[in-house]
C-alpha cells in the first residue's frame, strides 16, 4: 500500500505546498512546529479539505486530481483518521464506536480481527462503557481501534498524544510502538514533538511554513544538522536503533549492540534480542582526540566527524558517524577550534548518558 | 366532576395538539437540519419566514388560513373537490392552525441542538465511511434528540393554549373545534358560567404542570442517552 501526495492550497494567505510519497508500511512522522500546516495536509488526504490544485493517490487509486476534476469524498476513501481529540460518538458504547467503521467497510474485517484489535489495545474491559466514562488515554485507544477496524488503506494520526499528560502518554506509547512493529499499513503521524518522533517514527517528513521540505529515515534525519537548522530547533542529538545483546546482572548493567559498536546502560527489563531505541543528547557527548583510558564514562566510541555547524555565538554541533549510526555532539566553538575539527577526522565520543525509554529500565529513575 | 362537554373539550385539545405537533415535527427536523448545515442565498429570509408564526398575531395566521383554505377559497375548494380534504370548520383545520403557530418552537429548539453537535464528530464519521444520510440517521438525529423532545413538548404545551388562530379559522364548534381555551371563553360568555371557567382553568394549569414535569424527566433521561 502506498500513497503519493502533491498538493497546493491557499488557506487565506497561508500557502500549503506538500509533495511526498510513502511506499512502505510503518510510521512516517509529519514533523513541524504548530501552525506549519501538518493537519491541513492530513485533512487533504482524508478528503476533509479539498485542495485547489494537485493530486493524491492512495494505493493506486486517484482520490484527488484537480486537473481532471476527480474528488473522492472522504467516506469512500478508506483512510483511517485518529483525531487529536478522539471524537468518539458520545451516544454509543465503546463497542458500537469500534464497530462503526467496521460495519461500513466495503469488506468488513473478520470477527477475529475485532478481537485482535481489542486485545492489542486492551479494550476488553471498556467495551460496554460510554465515552463520557473514559479517561483521555482510554478515549485515544478507542479512537485508534475504531480507525484500525475500518480496514483503512492508510492510517492518519493527528497528534494523538498532544492532549494527554505525561502519564497518559506513557500509557499509549507502547500501543503505538506495537502498531508500528506489527505494521501492515502506512501510518502518517503528525507531531511537533521530537521525543515522539524519535520513539515512534521509521521515517520523517519535515514541514515548514506549509511546505514539505525534507524526507528521510528517522535515524538520519534526527542527527542531520541541516534539519535542525531548518526546523529552528536546537539539535536533538540522535536516536540509535539497538538490540539488547547481554545483561551483566552482577554489575547491574545491560549491553546494547548497534551497527557501529555497543552501549552500556543500567540494567534493563527487556529480553536479550529485543529491539530498543535509545536517545543520546547532543549535550551529553564529549569529544576526545585520544582514547581516554581512565574515565568514569562507560561509553567511549571511536567515530568519524561527518559534519560541523556553528550554532549561536558559543556552540558548535558536530555530527559523528559510527558504523551506520549517526549522532551529534554539542561542544563550544573554542573546543572545536582547539581540536581542529574537520570532516573525516577520527574522534573518540564520550557519552555521559544514554537515555532509554523509562518503561524498559529496571531501576526506577 | 367534569361534564361530558368539558371532557370532550379536554380530549379534543389533546388530540388536536398531538396531531399538530407530530405532523409539524418531520418538517421542523428537515428544515432545521437544512438550515443548520447548508449555506444558500436567501438563507436569512427563509430563516426569518420560518419564525414568522411566532411573532405574527395568531388572529392574522387564522385569517390567512381562512382566505387560503376556506371552503370557497381557491386552495381550499381544490382540496375539497379533488382530495376530499376539508380544513375549514373542522378539527383538522384547528390542528393545522396550531401546528403552524407552534412550528417555530420546534424548529428553533431542533436547529439549536443540531448546531450544537460538534462538527468534528461528523468528520470522524465521514472518514469511517458514513454517507450523508447515514450520518443524519445515526448521528444527527440521536444527538439532537434532547432538542427534538424539548421542542415537541414546548410546542405541544403552546398548542393546548392556542386560541386566536383556531377561533378565526375554524370557529368555535362544540365537539369539533371547541378546545379547552375556547371552552373557557364560551363559559365566560354565558351567564353563570364562572364555575365552569374556573374548573377548566384548573384543568389547564394541571395539564401544564404535568407537561413541564414530563419534559424535565424526559430531558434528563435523553441527555444521559446522548452522552451530554
Amino acid at each position: 500500500m502506498s500513497i503519493s501526495v502533491r498538493i497546493r492550497h491557499d488557506l487565506g494567505g497561508f500557502k500549503l505546498d506538500a509533495d511526498f510519497a510513502i511506499d512502505k508500511p510503518g510510521i512516517t512522522a509529519l514533523f513541524g512546529p504548530s501552525g506549519s500546516g501538518k493537519t491541513s495536509i492530513v485533512n487533504a488526504i482524508a478528503g476533509l479539505l479539498r485542495p485547489q490544485d494537485g493530486s493524491i493517490v492512495i494505493g493506486g487509486e486517484t482520490v484527488l486530481d484537480t486537473r481532471s476534476g476527480i474528488f473522492v469524498p472522504p467516506q469512500l476513501r478508506r483512510v483511517g483518521y485518529v483525531f487529536q481529540d478522539a471524537r468518539l460518538f458520545p451516544h454509543m458504547s465503546v463497542e458500537s464506536n469500534l464497530r462503526f467503521g467496521w460495519r461500513r467497510a466495503p469488506v468488513p474485517a473478520e470477527e477475529s480481527e475485532f478481537a485482535r484489535v481489542v486485545a492489542m489495545l486492551s479494550l476488553e474491559a471498556l467495551l460496554a462503557r460510554r465515552p463520557t466514562k473514559l479517561s483521555g488515554g482510554e478515549k485515544n485507544r478507542v479512537a485508534l481501534g475504531r480507525a484500525l477496524l475500518s480496514s483503512p488503506r492508510i492510517l492518519l494520526l493527528d497528534e494523538p498524544l498532544a492532549a494527554l499528560d505525561a502519564a497518559r502518554k506513557a500509557e499509549i506509547l507502547p500501543y503505538l510502538e506495537r502498531l508500528r512493529d506489527e505494521a501492515k499499513l502506512p501510518m502518517l503521524y503528525v507531531s511537533h514533538s521530537l521525543d515522539e518522533v524519535a520513539q515512534l517514527a521509521d521515517s520523517v517528513i519535515i514541514v515548514k511554513d506549509g511546505k514539505t521540505v525534507a524526507q528521510g529515515p528517522v535515524f538520519d534525519m534526527l542527527a542531520d544538522l541541516d534539519i535542525s537548522a531548518l526546523t529552528g530547533t536546537p539539535s536533538f542529538g540522535a536516536v540509535i536503533d539497538t538490540r539488547v545483546s547481554a545483561h551483566r546482572e552482577a554489575e547491574g548493567l545491560s549491553v546494547l549492540s548497534f551497527d557501529g559498536g555497543a552501549l552500556i546502560v543500567p540494567l534493563l527489563r527487556r529480553q536479550v534480542g529485543q529491539r530498543l531505541r535509545v536517545r543520546i543528547r547532543a549535550e551529553d557527548v564529549m569529544l576526545a582526540a585520544e582514547e581516554p583510558r581512565t574515565i568514569s564514562a562507560n561509553n567511549v566510541l571511536l567515530s568519524t566527524v561527518a559534519n560541523l555547524r556553528e550554532t549561536g555565538s558559543t556552540h558548535a554541533d558536530v555530527q559523528l558517524r559510527c558504523g551506520n549510526a549517526r549522532f551529534v555532539a554539542r561542544i563550544t566553538r573554542a573546543s572545536a577550534h582547539r581540536l581542529g575539527l574537520k570532516p573525516g577526522m577520527p574522534m573518540f565520543a564520550v557519552m555521559k548518558s544514554v537515555i532509554v525509554d523509562p518503561q524498559a529500565s529496571a531501576v526506577a529513575p | 366532576m367534569l361534564s361530558p362537554a368539558e371532557i370532550e373539550a379536554l380530549l379534543l385539545s389533546l388530540r388536536i395538539s398531538a396531531v399538530a405537533v407530530l405532523c409539524a415535527l418531520p418538517v421542523a427536523i428537515a428544515l432545521a437540519a437544512l438550515l443548520a448545515h447548508r449555506r444558500f442565498p436567501g438563507k436569512a429570509i427563509v430563516d426569518g419566514a420560518l419564525h414568522l408564526p411566532m411573532v405574527l398575531p395568531p388572529v392574522v395566521v387564522g385569517y390567512l388560513l381562512l382566505i387560503l383554505l376556506g371552503t370557497r377559497a381557491p386552495v381550499g375548494a381544490w382540496l375539497l373537490q379533488h382530495l376530499g380534504i376539508r380544513f375549514a370548520f373542522s378539527w383538522t383545520g384547528a390542528a393545522l392552525a396550531s401546528g403552524i403557530i407552534t412550528f417555530p418552537f420546534q424548529f428553533r429548539a431542533i436547529r439549536l441542538s443540531i448546531e450544537a453537535i460538534d462538527s468534528g464528530i461528523g468528520d470522524a464519521a465521514k472518514t469511517l465511511g458514513a454517507s450523508a444520510f447515514d450520518r443524519f440517521v445515526n448521528l444527527t438525529l440521536p444527538l439532537a434528540l434532547p432538542g427534538i423532545v424539548a421542542g415537541a413538548v414546548t410546542a405541544f404545551a403552546a398548542c393546548l393554549g392556542e386560541f386566536g388562530a383556531i377561533i378565526t379559522f375554524v370557529s368555535n364548534i362544540p365537539g369539533e373545534t371547541r378546545t379547552l381555551p375556547l371552552a373557557i371563553y364560551s363559559a365566560l360568555q354565558s351567564p353563570g358560567g364562572e364555575a365552569e371557567a374556573a374548573r377548566l382553568s384548573m384543568l389547564a394549569i394541571g395539564l401544564a404542570l404535568i407537561g413541564v414535569t414530563l419534559a424535565e424527566f424526559a430531558d434528563r433521561r435523553i441527555r444521559v442517552f446522548a452522552g451530554r
